[in-house]
Parts: structure tokens; C-alpha cells; sequence
């Protein structure tokens, strides 16, 4: 039961952020990063098996947990938090810079038509 | 000398954090002075580690917990001729970038130091998951490098590269993941040993896991059909830095090397030589993809970024045939190309320069101040890097078509020689469009700079020294590439100071 909770969990993760990382603009990329880094990090978490009551240290329990994946996703969390920190610079700098929030630097003209945002995002 | 193997990760990095104290941080020149020397000794350290790995492995247990709880690194000659070739490029790179290219942001100098600290690391590391950790500080040094200068191309280019390496990044986690619930362990030496022991419930997983990693891998050594990133980025970032990105591709070359063919290669049991049949179309597709490109290039820097894909293409062919011979040649072929294309990444800088506004488009425009030099220089790294005799890149290509034998001479031969065609066709457009296509007699007089020339020369010399050495370096990667291939053994065995190796 506890397995399949979080497979289905995971799974969903990674679902939502790739669907997210598909998008045109750039903020949703970012949350979709975000999201795939969580699915990581749990799965990397689950690679020392699931276990409950199970302490990483000697003597603290009768069952014990694998430290060395604790260990792994603590650095993947580190890492994963630097590189979205970068992410959402370069993301508001790429606004600034290229006067839209589309991945490509330019908004497709039928989407241009559609919304009638970004020209008013022009002028402001 | 028992802790020379840390030595070219731990030089840059002290470098890089002295560069940002003060005494060196507030002046152009000091920051220089004091990167081209760190630099250096990096360099010397690289050389003797290569001398030292070349009598055993070093096996180097960082804060002595012993593997393979504790994480090493593994020093053997593969790893340390791969380390001495990125100083060496990065040596050169960073002379030319004092010419005027460090000028366009702070950090330029301390950033550089720990690009070098990422790729020396990833060659080093004897840790699957380490050469993720690695392969983290290389990109995010590679992140800044790239929108140094600044610009809409860059940044736009830097937005691409960034979410496809993070991607990248989440998916080798995923296959470390895998990996170690189905392996349990992380070491690569010890993963080499068990993978053929693995449980026939796991099986399945664990190839899951294999393949991850060559998606991983083919997206940073810009594998078709994961290669378009490639000439945009490399495009965009100012030319010392395009130039040192060279071998980052090399650095995908590199896993894919030490993961398929030492860990998951022939000894692997079960889990033996899965990807090696995948890799023959796409070595095959890269190749043609890239010659194809190469045609299709509107600018020179363009064109070179091109011939990279070629060379990455090249190199494919070698890990696919899986031998002692393929990739020791493979190897002498991957210092060639990475050299040679960081020296075109500089030339063609150059040469922009020196044409005003038409850069380095395929367009007429004014004729070059400094036509006989530029052109002279031009004409040999062309020579180089399509494999025309006597420099360098016949030597590597020749070797790679006698090592393949009977039907692989089939799949390889025409594809390598129409490749090598197409860029020869190619780079003399190039080169007649750029020298001879001139319009107007007046030529720009600003004279190229000597530090930028300098780095150019350092890199095109060094080619024909390839060839005269050429017994030498061959000898080197045999010996390299015998390691990578030699049948795993536990590593209680590999640590006992019998086998020659220390820590």
C-alpha cells in the first residue's frame, strides 16, 4: 500500500513537470523543473527501499534504513535548489531582455492575435 | 605525492576562490596574472599525474573512508590524458580571452577556474554519482560563461541550454536511482564487478536504468536527434568560451565510454553491451546529420559547431565497435577534434573581427587586414580537422577505418569519407567566400591581438606535434583504453597495494 502511494505520487510528479516543461512560457517551465526535482528526489529516496520505524543509525532501532540514498538526496536537493534559483533569474532576465516571457524570445504571431496581451505588454 | 590526484581538482578551485578576495579581485590585471598562473600549475600537475597513472592506477579515497562507502577517485590513464587534454584547451582559451573577451563581466576569470573544476572532476571521479555532482559545477559554471558579455542571443540561447541540461540532470538521477536500488552501490569500479551478478527480478529496472544514462549522456556529447542545442549555444557565447565548451562534448564522450563500455560492457553478464547496438544508426544519423549541417552553415563559427557533431558522430563509431583497438584510436581521434575545433572557435573570432560588420557571415565584405596570416592559419586548421594528410586528423581517421573490420567497414567507410567530403566542400566555401569574395580595396587596419593569436597557434601547433609523436600518444591511449576494457575484479583486490593501487 505504502509502495504504491508512492509510486502513484512520483509518477504524478513527474507527469505534471514534464506536461509543465512543455509550455511556451518560461514561468511555467520553471514550476514544471521544480516539480520534476520533487519526483527526483522522492524516487532517489525509495532507491534504499521504503521502510518504517527504520533508523539510518546503529543501535537507534531494531530495522534500519539505507543512509547512502538519504545522503544522495540531500546533495540532489542542494544542487536542484541552486539550479532553480538560476533558472528564475535567467528567466526574469530573459523578460527583461527580449521584452516577452515566451521560451523562443518571440511571441508566434497567431498567438499574438489570440490574446491580445502582448501588445499591450509592448507599450507598458 | 599521494595526494596528486585531487591536485588538478583542488588547484583551480583555490584559484578561483582567491580571485574573489580582495587583493585580487579588484583589478583586470591582477585576476588575470593570477588565473594564467593557477592555470599553469594546474597544467604541470596534470602532466605529472598522467606520468604517475601510467605506471598504476591511482586510487585516491577522499577523507580515507574506504570504498565503496566513501567516494574515490580513480586515477587511471584514460581519465588523466583527458584531464591534461582540458588544461591544455583551457590554458590556450584562457590566454585568448585576456585579449579583451574577460573584459565583458566580473566574474569571468573565477568562473573559468571552476569550469575547470567541474570537467577535471568528471574525468577524475571514480563515483557514479560524484560525475553527477561534477557534471552540476561544470554546468552551472557553463551557465554564466555562456550569457557572459550579455545580449538577447545569449540570453535566449543560455534559456534553452539551461532547461534541457536541468532536464538532463533530473533524468540521470532517475537512472542513479535505479542504479543503486538495483545494484546497490554507486562505485564504479564495484558496479563494473556486480553488474553481472545482478538478480533476474532487477534485470528489467537496471536496463531501464542503462538507458537513461545513454540519454543522459547523448544529450551532453549533443547525440542526434538530441543535438540542436548545440550550434545555437555555441554560437552565442564569446569565443574563448565556445572554445572551451569544446570538450564538453567531449566530457559526454567520456561517460558514455566509462559507463557503456566499463561498467555495462562485456563483462556486465545479463546487462552486457545494451546500448552498443543502438549506438551504430545513431553514430551513422549524427554524422550525416552533421556533415549535412555543416553545408547548411550561414557563418563560420556556425560551420565549426557543425563539424563538432561530426567529430562527436566520429567518435560514436568508436565506442560502437567496442574493441581495445577502436577506442584507443577513438581516444587519439577525441584529443585531435577537441583541440582542433577550439582553435577554429578562436580563428573564426579573429577573422570576425577583422571584417567589420559582416563578422564571420558568408557574405562579401571588406577584405582582411591581415589577409596572408589569417588565411594561412585558416587553411590549416580546415586541413586538420577534415582529415587531410599530414596533420592530425588523417592520422586519427585512417586509424579509426582500419580498426573497423569486415561488415562495419560497410556502415563506417562511406559514411566517414562522404562526411569528411562534405566538409571539405563546405569549409572551402568558406575559406573562398571570407578570403577572396572581397568587396571595396579598403581593409580594416586594426592588427589582430597578439593573446588572441597566441592562444590559436598554441592550439593548430599542437596537431602537427600529434603527428610526430603520434607513436607516443597511440602507445598512451592502447595503454588507456587496455584499462577501460581489462575484465573488473573486486575491489578488495583493486585496493590491496599489490595491484598497484594506493590511496
Amino acid at each position: 500500500m505504502m509502495e504504491g502511494m508512492f509510486a502513484f505520487a512520483v509518477g504524478l510528479l513527474t507527469a505534471a513537470g514534464i506536461f509543465l516543461i512543455l509550455r511556451q512560457r518560461t514561468f511555467p517551465i520553471v514550476v514544471g523543473i521544480t516539480m520534476l526535482s520533487y519526483a527526483v528526489n522522492l524516487f532517489l529516496f525509495s532507491s534504499g527501499r521504503l521502510t518504517t520505524n527504520g533508523a539510518a543509525i546503529l543501535g537507534q532501532s531494531e530495522g534500519y534504513a539505507d543512509p547512502l540514498p538519504q545522503a544522495l538526496v540531500l546533495t540532489a536537493i542542494v544542487i536542484g535548489f541552486a539550479m532553480t534559483a538560476f533558472v528564475v533569474i535567467l528567466a526574469m532576465r530573459a523578460r527583461a531582455d527580449l521584452g516577452n516571457d515566451h521560451v523562443d524570445g518571440r511571441v508566434p504571431a497567431e498567438d499574438e492575435k489570440d490574446s491580445g496581451l502582448t501588445g499591450r505588454r509592448k507599450v507598458l | 605525492m599521494a595526494h596528486l590526484p585531487i591536485l588538478p581538482i583542488l588547484i583551480p578551485l583555490l584559484t578561483a576562490l582567491l580571485l574573489l578576495l580582495p587583493p585580487l579581485t579588484t583589478s583586470l590585471l591582477r585576476q588575470r596574472l593570477a588565473s594564467c598562473i593557477g592555470m599553469g600549475i594546474t597544467l604541470l600537475v596534470s602532466i605529472l599525474l598522467l606520468q604517475t597513472s601510467l605506471d598504476g592506477t591511482q586510487i585516491y579515497a577522499l577523507g580515507d573512508w574506504q570504498p565503496p562507502f566513501g567516494i574515490v577517485l580513480w586515477a587511471d590513464p584514460m581519465a588523466t590524458l583527458l584531464v591534461t587534454l582540458c588544461t591544455i584547451l583551457a590554458f590556450a582559451t584562457l590566454l585568448s580571452s585576456v585579449g579583451g573577451h574577460d573584459k565583458g563581466g566580473m566574474f569571468f576569470h573565477p568562473l573559468f577556474q571552476f569550469q575547470i573544476v567541474g570537467i577535471n572532476g568528471a574525468f577524475l571521479t571514480g563515483d557514479l554519482f560524484n560525475l553527477f555532482v561534477f557534471f552540476e559545477i561544470l554546468l552551472i559554471a557553463s551557465y554564466a560563461l555562456l550569457i557572459h558579455g550579455g545580449g538577447k542571443e545569449k540570453t535566449q540561447a543560455g534559456f534553452h541550454y539551461v532547461t534541457l541540461n536541468l532536464l538532463g540532470s533530473a533524468f540521470f538521477l532517475f537512472a542513479l536511482g535505479i542504479i543503486y536500488g538495483t545494484l546497490g552501490t554507486l562505485n564504479m569500479a564495484d558496479l563494473a564487478y556486480k553488474a553481472s551478478q545482478i538478480h533476474a527480478d532487477d534485470q528489467q529496472l537496471a536496463r531501464t536504468g542503462v538507458f537513461l544514462l545513454l540519454v543522459v549522456f547523448g544529450l551532453k556529447a549533443a547525440i542526434l536527434p538530441l543535438h540542436f542545442w548545440l550550434s545555437r549555444t555555441y554560437g552565442a557565447a564569446v569565443a574563448p568560451i565556445a572554445a572551451l565548451f569544446a570538450i564538453m562534448t567531449k566530457v559526454g564522450i567520456y561517460s558514455l565510454y566509462r559507463v557503456h563500455i566499463m561498467i555495462f560492457g562485456d563483462h556486465a553478464g545479463d546487462l552486457a553491451n545494451l546500448v552498443i547496438p543502438w549506438l551504430w544508426p545513431l553514430a551513422l544519423l549524427t554524422l550525416a546529420f552533421g556533415a549535412i549541417g555543416a553545408l547548411a552553415a550561414r557563418r563560420l563559427r556556425d560551420l565549426t559547431s557543425w563539424l563538432v557533431v561530426v567529430s562527436v558522430g566520429t567518435l560514436l563509431f568508436s565506442i560502437a565497435m567496442n574493441r581495445v583497438d577502436a577506442t584507443a584510436t577513438g581516444l587519439y581521434y577525441l584529443i585531435h577534434s577537441t583541440l582542433i575545433s577550439g582553435a577554429l572557435y578562436l580563428l573564426s573570432d579573429l577573422i570576425a573581427t577583422q571584417r567589420g560588420q559582416a563578422a564571420d557571415r558568408f557574405v562579401s565584405a571588406r577584405p582582411l587586414g591581415q589577409n596572408a596570416l589569417l588565411g594561412a592559419l585558416f587553411v590549416i586548421c580546415a586541413l586538420t580537422v577534415v582529415g587531410m594528410p599530414p596533420l592530425s586528423g588523417f592520422v586519427g581517421k585512417l586509424g579509426l577505418m582500419q580498426v573497423a573490420d569486415g561488415l562495419e567497414r560497410l556502415w563506417f567507410w562511406p559514411v566517414l569519407l562522404i562526411g569528411g567530403l562534405l566538409s571539405i566542400i563546405a569549409l572551402s566555401r568558406a575559406g573562398t567566400t571570407i578570403f577572396w569574395r572581397v568587396r571595396g580595396n579598403k581593409p580594416g587596419n586594426e592588427p589582430v591581438c597578439r593573446w588572441q593569436l597566441s592562444g590559436v597557434i598554441i592550439l593548430i601547433v599542437l596537431s602537427p606535434l600529434m603527428v610526430i609523436f603520434g607513436e607516443s600518444i597511440l602507445q598512451l591511449s592502447y595503454q588507456a583504453a587496455s584499462a577501460l576494457h581489462a575484465p573488473p575484479a573486486p575491489l578488495t583486490e583493486m585496493l590491496s597495494p599489490a595491484t598497484g593501487g594506493q590511496n
